[in-house]
């Protein structure tokens, strides 16, 4: 992959940003913001395949997210072995259920010649069915979030380790996202988008109140880690003589033992909590890495073309024998698995699960403006986006803080005004991104970093 | 017979009445969704920003007017305040064509350009409104809360079940019908209304007969505007007010637009009132309307409700999917104004 002067600036900007961080607030803010740039340079990945490659709309973002964030809950956490013993059976029924009850609407639809006697039959199965299934659920639904409520209550996980589940959660968005793009997806683009927003809505609602499968708003705590922890780091040998090891310039200049010894376990504590954050950043910059390249690979392969002929102009793809419905279902799968992956890695990072934790406007429309603000079409610029905005999304308080007391430092110290706005902090970057993405849209509407169009 | 009227009051008090304040107001929502799309032809995702922007500035205005001890007696203030917002979203509606949407509509962007434009404004409104008010909830509903409470009303009629009316809901439905009965006498009756339908039919056709587009446009955000902003404050002063729960609002105003069959006032209104009483009656427990209409032997010992109220929401979304499944472009044929 080779760079050119706008990618170079770019990826210098992010670079030195972090090290601007890293001395003016402490490497541990740093790592902390370059870990959700991570993550979120991932998700912006993941909806700029669909949206960069082929113009499809993915508004879904929240639920593939949430349903990546299940599959973290689903992998790592140990199995609740009483409520798999009453609830187990039940759910069995109702889910064998399920499928008859899917394959007799599948054979209606094949048998039955006249629609609307389909649409009656159809109809008709379905009411009495779920009538029945719905018996056997709630039963068995009941009896699980009976099973000690307080720790359990949910049918817990396959107690794996969690970094399967990143695996693990790009098949559950992308067979969300399969479910969705096969309803949907031959709507036209902004309809596509209220509906993709909708649906992803109804998972983040099925998330947050079916308790027998993710908790609900009761969250699950205590997620397992792919990473050591800061207690267990600061008590192993190698650990601490790697610390010594790293300051004995420092430490040697102190002669009094017991001294030393103080301020080696200060030590100790602050780089056991740098090394874990670190580790951190490098397992999710690995995965950064590995899916940066693929997407650049398949954006220059016959297929990434074939997408943008697709993007370009529908019709004449079309004309030329390329199957745009399930073209644009195949990237629209693979987006929302990316996106999974990132769901999975944000859940592991926060070692909890809080579906009412996700919001549209944070999980949603802020991935989008950093798509839109990246430049989409290119991987680097979405990288690009996912960073600056991430970044700026965290730094906006301090600054804003910092110029509000500038500008009214002429004012009294109690002025209401002053009080009023300084209280009002955490929203000026609602502000900011609002602004960002008008600015964009209207002077740069391709993107800081814009598409390259290779002509070969 | 007794058992009769009982459940139908029942039905009355928590499934008519309620759906029929929230119909009017998603179909009010719906009908300014309807004109921008169907006139400026984009999805506006600002448009619950509009709304509670709207409710904001009524809500200062019923500030002042409480302060300065003006007030309507059992009406509440904020119906004297209203005027004062409808202005304020107007200019707003107006300030944001002129800054934002106006260029692309001259660039003739794509649609989906302009949903993501009308998502920036939506982001820079929603920050005003946090900046201004905070996002705490604010109750601003003062005068008498009921017109008949259920005591009252049990007292009167001997019936064991009762009916509340709350003034919020009657002046929701009455300004409802004012307000459509203005748009549609308008949009049919006057040389105004008759050009934006030809403006909203077919652009070049109506820029050839010499209509003005820049009056259309006006015109058109004057009545978004002032549709936005009754809807949030009515809606506010129902439930209460909350900057958040109208970007959530939005969903269920999209589904209404588009169930009715986007582009079609008429639609969107009908739209409205479906996607408000599918919401509620498929989340509402029956047991007691049961308890009336069947016989004592077959009482039902459920709650006989088909899903918990939790998922209020995905309700309005699955009709939604089930309506572009079936019927594309909705109940009434959307498109033409």
């Amino acid at each position: 992959m080779r760079f050119d002067k706008y990618e170079w600036i770019a990826i210098s900007i992010m670079v030195s940003l972090f090290i601007l961080v890293g001395f003016i607030q402490g490497w541990s803010v740093s790592l902390v913001i370059l870990n959700m740039c991570i993550i979120s340079a991932i998700m912006t990945m993941g909806v700029n395949i669909s949206w960069g490659y082929a113009g499809v709309i993915n508004f879904g973002v929240m639920g593939f997210l949430a349903m990546g964030g299940l599959a973290a809950v689903l992998v790592s956490y140990p199995p609740v072995k009483e409520a798999w013993h009453v609830g187990g059976s039940g759910l069995g029924i109702s889910f064998v259920l399920l499928i008859a009850l899917v394959t007799t609407v599948y054979f209606i639809t094949k048998l039955v010649e006249k629609k609307s006697h389909q649409y009656w039959l159809n109809g008709l199965v379905i009411f009495f069915g779920l009538i029945i299934i719905r018996y056997f659920f709630l039963n068995a639904t009941d009896r699980i979030e009976e099973v000690d409520p307080a720790l359990a209550g949910f049918l817990g996980g396959a107690n794996l380790p969690i970094i399967f589940s990143w695996v693990v959660g790009g098949f559950f968005a992308g067979g969300v996202a399969f479910v969705i793009g096969k309803v949907a997806l031959g709507l036209r683009s902004d309809y596509l988008a209220i509906v993709t927003l909708g649906i992803s809505e109804i998972v983040v609602s099925v998330l947050k109140h079916e308790e027998w499968l993710s908790r609900g708003v009761k969250n699950v705590i205590g997620l397992k880690r792919p990473v050591p922890y800061e207690i267990n780091l600061q008590v192993s040998d190698w650990f601490i003589t790697m610390v010594t090891w790293f300051n004995s310039s420092k430490l040697n200049q102190i002669i009094d033992p017991d001294q030393k010894q103080q301020i080696l376990n200060n030590l100790i504590i602050d780089s056991s909590s740098l090394f874990v954050k670190l580790n951190y950043a490098i397992l999710f910059f690995t995965v950064m890495i590995v899916i940066y390249y693929f997407a650049n690979k398949a954006q220059i392969s016959p297929w990434g073309r074939m997408m943008r002929a697709i993007r370009d102009n529908e019709v004449s793809a079309n004309a030329m024998g390329k199957d745009i419905v399930k073209q644009h279902l195949i990237i629209f799968v693979i987006g929302a698995a990316i996106v999974g992956v990132a769901g999975a890695m944000l859940v592991t990072l926060d070692g909890l699960f809080t579906p009412s934790g996700y919001r549209p406007l944070r999980f949603t429309f802020i991935i989008w403006i950093m798509v839109i603000v990246g430049g989409s079409g290119n991987n680097l610029g979405a990288i690009f986006g996912g960073f600056v905005i991430w970044f700026s999304w965290i730094e906006v308080a301090p600054i804003t803080t910092f110029l509000i007391n500038l500008f009214t430092s002429g004012l009294d110290q109690q002025n209401a005004i002053r009080l009023h706005l300084l209280d009002s902090v955490p929203y000026f970057r609602y502000l900011l991104m609002g602004m960002v993405l008008l600015l964009i849209l209207r002077y740069r509407p391709k993107g800081i970093i814009p598409e390259k169009v290779r002509h070969s | 017979m007794i058992d009769f009227i009982n459940a139908i009051v029942v039905l009355l008090n928590f499934v008519i009445i309620p759906g029929l304040t929230y119909g009017s107001q998603l179909a009010l929502g719906a009908l300014g969704v309807t004109f921008v799309y169907a006139i400026l032809r984009f999805a506006n995702f600002a448009h619950g920003e509009l709304m509670s922007f709207g409710a904001m500035i009524t809500i200062l205005f019923t500030w002042f007017f409480q302060s300065q001890n003006i007030g309507l007696g059992i009406l509440p203030t904020a119906l004297l305040a209203l005027p004062f917002g409808i202005l304020a979203t107007i200019v707003l509606g107006l300030l944001s064509d002129k800054f934002v949407f106006k260029y692309y509509r001259t660039q003739k962007s794509v649609p989906v350009v302009l949903a993501m434009v009308s998502i920036g404004v939506m982001f820079v409104v929603n920050a005003i409104i946090r900046i201004i008010v905070g996002t705490q909830t604010i109750k601003f509903s003062d005068g008498q809360k009921f017109i008949m409470k259920a005591k009252q009303f049990k007292v009167m009629t001997g019936l064991n079940e009762g009916l509340a009316l709350k003034f919020s809901q009657v002046i929701t439905i009455f300004i409802t019908i004012a307000l459509l009965t203005f748009t549609f006498w308008f949009l049919q009756k006057t040389k105004t209304g008759k050009s934006m339908r030809a403006f909203s039919d077919n652009e070049d056709l109506a820029l050839l007969s010499g209509i003005n587009p820049d009056r259309v446009v006006f015109i058109t955000w004057l009545i978004v505007g002032t549709l936005a902003c009754v809807a949030g404050t009515l809606y506010g002063l129902d439930k209460s007010y909350k900057p958040i729960i109208y970007l959530n609002l939005v969903l269920p105003i999209f589904a209404s637009a588009i169930v009715g069959g986007i582009g079609s006032p008429f639609g969107a209104v009908v739209g409205g009132y479906v996607i408000a009483f599918s919401e509620i009656m498929v989340t509402y427990a029956y047991k007691k309307f049961f308890k009336y209409i069947m016989p004592e032997s077959l009482e039902p010992s459920s709650l006989v409700q088909l899903l918990s109220t939790d998922y209020k929401f995905a309700v309005s979304f699955t009709i939604l999917v089930i309506v572009l499944l079936i019927r594309p472009s909705g109940i009434f044929r959307g498109k033409v104004l």
